[in-house]
């Protein structure tokens, strides 16, 4: 049998600049992993003023204690700090575009350490953990040439392994409608939603094949609880799934009680004729999700995490 | 919904009069332990190289900081989806003799049947809650199959006051999951048929 090659990492040269991004990335990482964005903290509190029941309030109590120790303690809230995540929109005259890569890899390998960070990085068929938290694809960078401007906007995203395992996605039939969308959806918040540590926030994705589905379905996670999609059918049809979903009533992780979500968000792109391709992903109570946006000078802000410095 | 204070080594009398919805906080050894461990002792036959008779297992890959020569700090843990563990549970609890399977969510028939036949209970801790979870680990007291990496290491912890444990299979093989689930895939069929009248987009 051939030894397997293992996964190494060599930290890069980076440019002096470009360093000095890795930093304020690897701080940022750090913060996001013990600190929830604004909307879903809030949304929290709302949730939590809503359910009434002593178990629910209990699994309440805890989550805001939970918060709270993290906090103080400086330690990531959940133990599953997820394979990172980027969503990047960036200006074609960024002046690091080229280093981008290899300073957003670097900050996971020194926020991994700083947090600490879990080792969630298992390199496939050689099945081996690498140890680092990074590894072949991981962190996974998706990026969109925006404009021509010299700024760059970042979203953070840690997933935990239980709010991934629901995503799924499928191409429908033109037959089928946006009724299948919904069936879609539903059947997988009582099937995979129910362990993926609700309240969620459900991110629908409706385009033409299962990768520009799934991937819009992943971009309606990095909105806000209570953003509305600009198109009014696909608004609407948010409005009514969080309603759907709220009245089957799975409750604080999956105990029962009166609401299911902190919110539905549809991103939808244009389809061709003969499909609907539908995806969905889910974002756990503990929704770890950042943006930072940069100029060209390196100053930035963080427009999801009120009061915050790096 | 009541509170039982519970320490290890339990007995099946511990567990006889607690049923699903009540609330449990433990004390004493609690032991992660999930996919590959799971694997390795089921599908493997490779022995447990901890003893967790009477004891609790908790599906959960911390995060530990390694403080040298053996010595570790639990900074974060918390339950993983237990589901994933259903497919071997029966067998490992028949094996191994463990009493509280702590996790993440619903478990199926093979853990109920363990539950019933070997007076176990399954537990959820309320997922998320890492930084809290860990507060409530006095100390790890050991940690093997070290070659699993650190989600998947059997750390074994001594712990007070760990929960809340929300008691979702008791020793009557009773599930709370599936019982709501029932009710959950009602309720989603009404909601699915009222939606549906209203996105007739294409037209």
């Amino acid at each position: 049998m051939q030894a397997i090659e293992k996964y190494t990492y060599t930290t890069p040269t980076l440019s002096p600049k470009a360093q000095q991004m890795r930093d304020l990335m690897t701080n940022y990482i750090t913060i996001v992993s013990r600190r929830l964005p604004d909307d879903v903290t809030k949304k929290l509190k709302d949730l939590a003023q809503i359910e009434v029941d002593p178990l629910q309030q209990l699994v309440y109590d805890t989550m805001r204690e939970n918060q709270l120790l993290a906090e103080t303690l400086k330690r990531p809230s959940c133990q599953d700090t997820g394979a990172l995540q980027f969503f990047i929109k960036c200006g074609a005259q960024f002046p690091l575009l080229s280093e981008l890569n290899a300073i957003l890899k670097d900050a996971v390998y020194q926020a991994t350490q700083k947090a600490p960070l879990r080792h969630n990085a298992v390199q496939t068929f050689d099945e081996y953990n690498t140890g680092l938290n990074i590894g072949n694809g991981i962190p996974s960078v998706f990026l969109e040439i925006g404009d021509n401007s010299t700024d760059i906007e970042i979203y953070v995203y840690m997933a935990g392994g239980g709010c991934t395992l629901p995503g799924a996605a499928k191409v429908l039939m033109p037959g089928e409608g946006y009724e299948g969308v919904v069936r879609f959806v539903m059947d997988q918040m009582t099937s995979y939603g129910i362990n993926a540590c609700p309240p969620l926030l459900v991110g629908v994705g409706v385009a033409t094949s299962v990768e520009t589905a799934a991937f819009n379905s992943k971009l309606a996670l990095m909105r806000t609880v209570d953003s509305v999609s600009p198109n009014a059918n696909a608004a609407k049809m948010e409005q009514l799934l969080e309603t759907g979903i709220n009245n089957i009533g799975l409750g604080p992780q999956g105990f029962g009680g009166k609401k299911s979500v902190m919110g539905v968000n549809v991103v939808n792109t244009a389809r061709h004729p003969s499909t609907i391709g539908v995806g969905i992903s889910t974002g756990c109570w503990s929704h770890r999700r950042g943006k930072i946006t940069f100029d060209a000078a390196l100053n930035y802000t963080l427009p999801m995490n009120k009061g915050v410095q790096l | 919904m009541r509170t039982f204070h519970l320490t290890t080594p339990i007995s099946d009398a511990d567990l006889e009069e607690i049923r699903i919805g009540d609330i449990i906080y433990l004390n004493g050894t609690m032991v992660t332990c999930r996919d590959v461990a799971h694997r390795r002792l089921v599908e493997e036959k490779m022995p447990l190289p901890v003893d967790v008779r009477n004891k609790a297992i908790l599906h959960a890959g911390p995060i530990v900081k390694d403080l040298g020569n053996d010595h570790y700090e639990m900074v974060s843990v918390g339950p993983t989806t237990s589901m994933r563990m259903e497919k071997f549970e029966e067998e490992f609890v028949k094996q191994t003799g463990v009493k509280l399977i702590i996790g993440k969510g619903g478990m199926g028939p093979g853990t109920q049947r363990a539950c019933e036949k070997y007076k176990a209970l399954q537990l959820v801790y309320p997922a998320g809650n890492a930084v809290y979870a860990a507060t409530k680990v006095q100390k790890i007291v050991d940690a093997q199959w070290r070659d699993l990496g650190m989600p998947e290491t059997l750390w074994v912890c001594k712990i007070a006051d760990f929960g809340p444990l929300v008691v979702a299979i008791d020793t009557t093989g009773a599930n709370l999951f599936e019982q709501n689930k029932i009710e959950f895939n009602r309720r989603k069929e009404a909601e699915i048929q009222k939606i549906n009248a209203q996105v007739r987009f294409i037209k």
